[in-house]
């Protein structure tokens, strides 16, 4: 089936399988690995992209559903070079250790604060709790989610990065 | 894990998406938000020859009040619901219940109409709706009726829609103001109920107390009959038959049932 989708911002246009899960179409036809298949079983949120900017579980969706919409994947964030806050905000806080859930992760970051742009710590921990890292890293991930949501990210430079763009700015990519 | 090749068909609308079923038969699904269809398709534990995509028909999302009634549309996703401020003011239960399905990536896709439809004994909706003493209007080639909660959910996993019909409305008695408790008894974030009790107005219903949800009657009439919240629960577990598994027996389900009746009775969520 003919299916026609803005991946990240670019017009595409793909013959699928109507059972081709978006998950494997963004990571087989598209070249995009962001989005990681952890558990595939709708729990763990790895493949988690944004679909017409909501989080969702891209291994529980078809891509035909996705027909005609908007998906966006974290290679899809950075601007120009410049990383998103909330990427930002991760490499600052050390969001992340082994990085399989990060992905993931900052999707579902990104979605919750575009419904909710000052959550409380508490607000965090359930916004994500369609995330798992198995990692068991999640201070740092919450610390990343609020640094991004004041706006923080990047204000420190820490060691081994050169974050330092402030409040809404962004922060060279590999700068 | 990927499903079993099928065809996949855009409804136009709910009286196409009815001509597709009935002309398809059996080998024909409806899929809205697919979180329970599509990870049953991946395990081959539904195996459909087409796939009838109703989850973007406008007829079929949003939220209204209607007289006395709150009526949400059978493909209006739970985030959806969950955040409605008219849900939250005139069935505050409702929203509450929307809220904790799954998770947030969850709700954004994951419907009402299909939540009921697919009729899970533990899940959040079926429960409240049968406290609430909702009803799901049904559309089918004879044209539409309205089925009462106590009327649709008839096994486990089993509804009274018939071949053919699909769910095209939810309707819940408005009621802001009304006192309400909800209680959902879980061991990890995002899962189903191990037991769950929701409390309105008399009505207390259970969730995972048997294979549909049901009503605790007999904790109903004691309150009926002037009991308190912590005496009429006692006898929520009355009549039940409630299954055993991993998570809990038979008579720690009991007992479950009966601290969150009392719980949900003391308006607590």
């Amino acid at each position: 089936m003919q299916v026609e989708l803005f991946v990240n911002g670019q017009p595409r246009s793909d013959d699928v399988e109507p059972r081709l899960l978006l998950v494997h179409y963004l990571r087989e036809v598209c070249g995009l690995r962001a989005a990681n298949v952890g558990c595939d079983t709708t729990s763990c949120g790895a493949c988690t992209v944004l679909l017409n900017g909501t989080s969702v579980k891209s291994c529980t969706v078809l891509t035909v559903q996705a027909n005609g919409q908007q998906v966006t994947t974290a290679e899809g964030l950075a601007d120009d070079g410049r990383l998103h806050p909330v990427q930002a905000a991760f490499r600052q806080e050390h969001g992340l250790q082994c990085g399989f859930c990060t992905p993931g992760m900052v999707m579902a970051a990104v979605g919750l604060l575009s419904e909710n742009p000052d959550p409380t710590e508490e607000e965090v921990r359930e916004g994500l709790e369609g995330n798992f890292c198995r990692c068991t890293g999640y201070h740092n991930i919450v610390r990343a989610v609020l640094a991004a949501a004041t706006g923080t990210a990047g204000t420190t430079r820490t060691a081994g990065t050169s974050a330092t763009a402030a409040d809404g700015e962004r922060a060279e990519v590999g700068a | 894990m990927i499903p079993a090749p099928f065809d996949y068909v855009a409804a136009q609308s709910p009286a196409h998406a009815v001509d597709l079923l009935d002309s398809l038969g059996d080998d024909a699904k409806l899929l809205a938000g697919g979180h329970s269809l599509l990870p049953m398709m991946k395990l081959r534990l539904a195996v459909p020859a087409v796939l009838i995509d109703i989850g973007r028909l406008a007829e079929l999302t949003g939220i209204r009040a209607e007289d006395g009634e709150l009526v949400i549309g059978a493909a209006t996703p739970h985030a959806t619901v969950a955040t409605s401020g008219l849900a939250q003011a005139d069935a505050p239960l409702l929203a509450h219940s929307a809220g904790l399905v799954g998770d947030p990536q969850i709700r954004h896709r994951g419907t009402i109409g299909g939540s009921l439809a697919h009729a899970d004994p533990a899940a959040d909706l079926p429960m409240a709706l049968l406290a609430l003493g909702g009803s799901v209007d049904v559309l089918g080639q004879a044209g539409t009726r309205n089925v009462a909660a106590e009327d649709f959910f008839t096994g486990f996993f089993e509804t009274s829609l018939k071949p053919g019909e699909l769910v095209t409305a939810v309707r819940v008695p408005r009621r802001p103001g009304a006192a309400w408790g909800y209680q959902k008894f879980v061991r990890r974030a995002n899962d189903w109920a191990i037991v769950g009790a929701a409390a309105i107005d008399g009505r207390i219903a259970l969730a995972n107390m048997g294979p549909t949800p049901l009503r605790a009657r007999a904790a109903e009439q004691a309150l009926a009959d002037g009991a308190g919240a912590a005496e009429a629960a006692e006898l929520a577990a009355e009549g039940t038959e409630p299954g055993e598994d991993v998570h809990a027996d038979r008579g720690y389900r009991r007992h479950l049932a009966r601290v969150l009746t009392r719980r949900a009775l003391e308006h607590r969520t």
